[in-house]
């Protein structure tokens, strides 16, 4: 018996044994990672839920809910889109390429139709929820403030069209979640297209 | 070694006994079902049956209309069209408007959920069962059922089949004792569909039944068969480097 | 000796910081390396480590379960469902786990019954027998409390009367019951603890208890199927010379065992899982309702020679003591055993006679415990109750007349 061949052969059938259990581990791990990802019950509960504007008023905020997150859908007048436009100086993004929205709502409205502006309720820094401050120039927001979203949890504040301005602790603008109109009268939060590809 | 001999001859003398055991009792009526779960055209017809004939009563609220989409090749639209009735989105599961109150007070009892039907009763019960029904006046429901005696079920499919009677036979068990001893069924009038056609949408139907129960039996079969080929590729392997580990031991 | 690969003394130098400070080179020699066994283990051998997959597989595929079933009566039956069709993979989850907990019982019986063939249960390891029975009374507590959980039709009513046999115990047995119960009837409380034992106080003691199991195996050094005790005849090295060091020979050995039980247990798991309604029983597909009992309530297979045991006594306490009595007499075998040879391959047939009929009476009275308890059946009971008790209340007798052929110095080992 050569011990060289007989070791070379050991060797090479424990490198064998050992690759076959390695892939079969890998193999075995899958159903169980796997069963982390979101389940049935919460694809459904996650699902796009469909919002009727038709009794929206101009200035009026609904608050929805879609994933377990609270989004609002404005209804903007005139008014406040034209009073938005002078404020781009003091935002921190105003073209929006640093914030998490989709490609329709990159504009200075952020919206697929301006005066319909839907956004995640969630203040960019940690999560809080925004008041709504449509007001001009209050006592606490000072003379210059034209209208937006101020979060009371640490002070960032958001324009009329949730994008942040400089210098608050908020890094960057509202999230707005993909969403369409089915009609002028409802949209669906959740999906961009009719086959249901939400995000 | 003989003691191992006479165990294995007693082991299988127990389990041949206990197949006959399980094989006797309960109704007349021992068909075996003959369905096929890897026939999607059957299990289509079958849910459509069931949407059709049973689901005013019976729900199946773990089954969702979306993944019974995905696995019988169906689309959202005929979802929707043709299978969705009391529920909105395709996520939603095959839930029923009667509500459990309504059913107890006019059924007696309320009518069973029936997503696990088959995997408690078994796929050759049902599809007796539903070819079972026989006219008895005594009854509320105008039926009865040999397979399940006394069911509070009505004859739901009696358009479908038509109408049969029971025939029993006086059978001797004992000196002076007799018992009535079902022998066959007496069909009083007839239904749209032929025996054939009848005993063929009962099939589909209890095939739908059957992948309901299951849902995940074919890609669990598929996968089977790659999980035993590669065991065996590790079993080549190791049986070969234990061998060559244990060659020098005298 | 070079300096060769400084990987190398990288390694090395990694394991003797670690060496300094955990004793792991020690316990990898101690355990392993230079644990020496003997070289002609055959087949039964293998059941201890297939015992140990086994509860590996429990353990993690009961850690996920638990990730996704609710412990209350109002939702558990329904999140078994959400298991099996919702979450991704959740059937292959659940039938592991079923198919696990029979295949524990196999491998557990195979693997008592071959300390009975050859003598393991002797001299000096008779502790190392009774905490392999504290173990295997262990494990039915956990499938005890584990078959509950799916609160299905058999859950429920198995339960029910399996905790009202404590009822049978005088005078205290009516409180006992509502105690265990924690409610006046089997409800949502009873669950609840059910599955705090079922998920973390049993399989902590389980753990513990195999830990104790091997650290008592390798004191004494493992048995053979001769009977001999391979470390009074070491060779000049100190190393018995019908020994093999554990790894790399019985790892290699084992890993073979291992592969083909898993070619048996993916076989159940996929092709059939729920075994013809032994592995997974076809009433509990159906909710647990209290108001109305299954034609035909047992006990799951592995519990099934015990139930009949039970059932074959007319009187309810009676019932109960021979039932216990049936596996406390099983602790007893190192002492009711009085024949100095270990293996059956030596021992005189009235052993071997004897052991067959303990086989026949075990396997005969789990079938009686699935038939229904009248006629026929309760008089095989019997018998076969008074067979199973007279093979160990016997023993004393008829092993201490026994006609033992002489055992060899050396093991009996073929290629």
């Amino acid at each position: 018996m050569s011990t060289d061949e007989g070791l070379s052969r050991r060797h090479f059938l424990a490198v064998a044994t050992s690759v076959t259990a390695g892939v079969g581990a890998v193999f075995a791990a899958v159903p169980f990672l796997a069963s982390w990802k979101p389940s049935a019950r919460a694809q459904a509960a996650g699902a796009p839920v469909e919002v009727d504007i038709s009794k929206l008023e101009e200035g009026a905020l609904l608050r929805v809910e879609w994933r377990g997150k609270p989004v609002w859908v404005l209804r903007r007048s005139q008014t406040m889109l034209d009073r938005q436009a002078g404020s781009s100086a003091e935002l921190r993004d105003p073209e929006s390429n640093e914030s998490d929205q989709p490609d329709y709502a990159k504009g200075e409205f952020r919206a697929v139709k301006d005066e319909i502006l839907v956004l995640v309720a969630n203040c960019t820094h940690l999560g809080c929820v925004p008041t709504d401050r449509f007001e001009v120039a209050p006592a606490d927001l000072g003379p210059d403030w034209v209208g937006g979203f101020f979060c009371p949890c640490h002070g960032s504040k958001f324009d009329l069209s949730g994008r942040v301005y400089a210098g608050v602790p908020a890094p960057t603008n509202l999230t707005v979640p993909p969403y369409r109109f089915v009609s002028d009268d409802v949209i669906v939060v959740g999906e961009d297209t009719v086959e249901g590809a939400a995000a | 070694m003989n003691t191992f001999k006479n165990v294995f001859a007693l082991i299988a003398l127990l389990v041949v006994s206990t197949g006959a055991q399980a094989a006797g009792g309960g109704s007349a009526l021992n068909d075996a079902a003959g369905n096929d779960v890897a026939d999607t055209a059957s299990l289509q017809r079958g849910v459509r049956n069931y949407v059709n004939y049973c689901m005013g009563c019976h729900s199946m609220q773990y089954v969702r209309y979306n993944s019974v989409g995905e696995d019988l090749g169906l689309t959202d639209e005929q979802l929707i069209n043709n299978l969705m009735f009391a529920v909105d989105k395709t996520s939603d599961p095959m839930e029923i408007a009667m509500p459990a109150e309504s059913a107890e007070k006019w059924f007696g009892q309320a009518p069973p959920d029936l997503s696990l039907i088959a995997r408690s009763k078994g796929a050759d019960y049902l599809y007796n069962f539903l070819r079972a029904f026989y006219l008895d006046e005594t009854k509320a429901t105008g039926t009865n059922n040999l397979v399940l005696a006394g069911a509070s079920m009505p004859h739901v499919l009696w358009e479908l089949q038509g109408t049969q009677r029971a025939i029993f036979d006086e059978v001797e068990y004992a000196p002076g004792q007799t018992r009535m001893v079902f022998s066959h069924f007496e069909q009083v009038a007839p239904g749209k569909l032929s025996a054939e056609e009848y005993d063929a949408f009962v099939r589909d139907l209890v095939n739908f039944l059957d992948y309901a129960g299951s849902p995940e039996q074919l890609e669990r079969t598929h996968l089977g068969i790659w999980v035993i080929v590669f065991l065996l590729v590790f079993l080549f392997f190791s049986y070969l480097l234990k061998n060559e580990i244990w060659k020098d031991v005298e | 000796m070079s300096n060769a690969n400084p990987q190398e003394s990288r390694g090395a130098q990694l394991l003797a910081w670690i060496d300094a400070r955990f004793p792991l080179s020690k316990m990898m020699k101690e355990h392993a390396t230079e644990y020496y066994a003997s070289k002609n283990f055959n087949w039964w051998y293998v059941f201890g480590v297939l015992a140990m997959v086994v509860l590996v597989i429990q353990l993690l595929t009961g850690i996920f379960l638990t990730m996704n079933y609710k412990p209350s009566a109002a939702e558990a039956f329904a999140s078994v469902e959400y298991i099996m069709r919702d979450v991704e993979w959740g059937w292959l989850i659940r039938y592991m786990h079923s198919t696990g907990a029979s295949a524990f019982f196999i491998v557990v019986y195979l693997h008592m019954f071959r300390a009975m063939l050859y003598g393991s249960y002797k001299k000096p390891r008779e502790l190392l027998w009774l905490i392999g029975m504290v173990i295997y009374v262990a494990l039915m507590a956990e499938g005890f409390f584990g078959y509950l959980l799916p609160w299905g039709q058999m859950s429920y009513w198995g339960a029910q009367v399996i905790i009202s046999l404590f009822g049978a115990i005088p005078v205290v047995g009516d409180p006992l019951v509502e105690w265990i119960r924690g409610d006046f009837f089997i409800s949502d409380i009873t669950l609840n603890r059910f599955f705090a034992l079922h998920v973390i106080a049993v399989p902590l003691a389980l753990c513990m208890l195999v830990v104790m199991h091997i650290l008592a195996l390798h004191e004494t050094g493992s048995n053979n199927p001769d009977g001999i005790e391979i470390k009074e005849n070491k060779g000049p090295d100190g190393i018995p010379v019908d020994g093999v060091a554990f790894h790399p020979y019985l790892t290699a050995k084992d890993l073979v065992a291992i592969i083909i039980f898993l070619i048996i247990f993916c076989a159940i798991v996929f092709f059939a899982p729920e075994m013809g309604g032994y592995f997974l029983e076809h009433a509990n597909f159906e909710p647990a309702n209290s108001l109305k009992t299954p034609e035909h309530i047992a006990p799951v297979w592995y519990f099934t020679p015990f139930y009949a045991i039970l059932r074959a006594i007319p009187d309810k306490l009676g019932g109960v003591i021979l039932m216990g009595g049936a596996i406390v007499v099983l602790f007893l075998l190192p002492w009711l055993d009085r024949c100095e040879v270990k293996s059956i391959r030596y021992r005189g047939w009235t052993y071997k006679f004897a052991l067959g009929c303990f086989v026949v009476s075990f396997l005969v009275l789990g079938w009686l415990g699935l038939m229904p308890a009248e006629g026929v059946y309760t008089l095989l009971a019997r018998i076969f109750t008074a067979v199973y008790f007279a093979f160990f209340l016997l023993m004393p007798w008829y092993t201490s007349i026994e006609k033992t052929k002489p055992v060899p110095d050396r093991v009996v080992y073929h290629k």
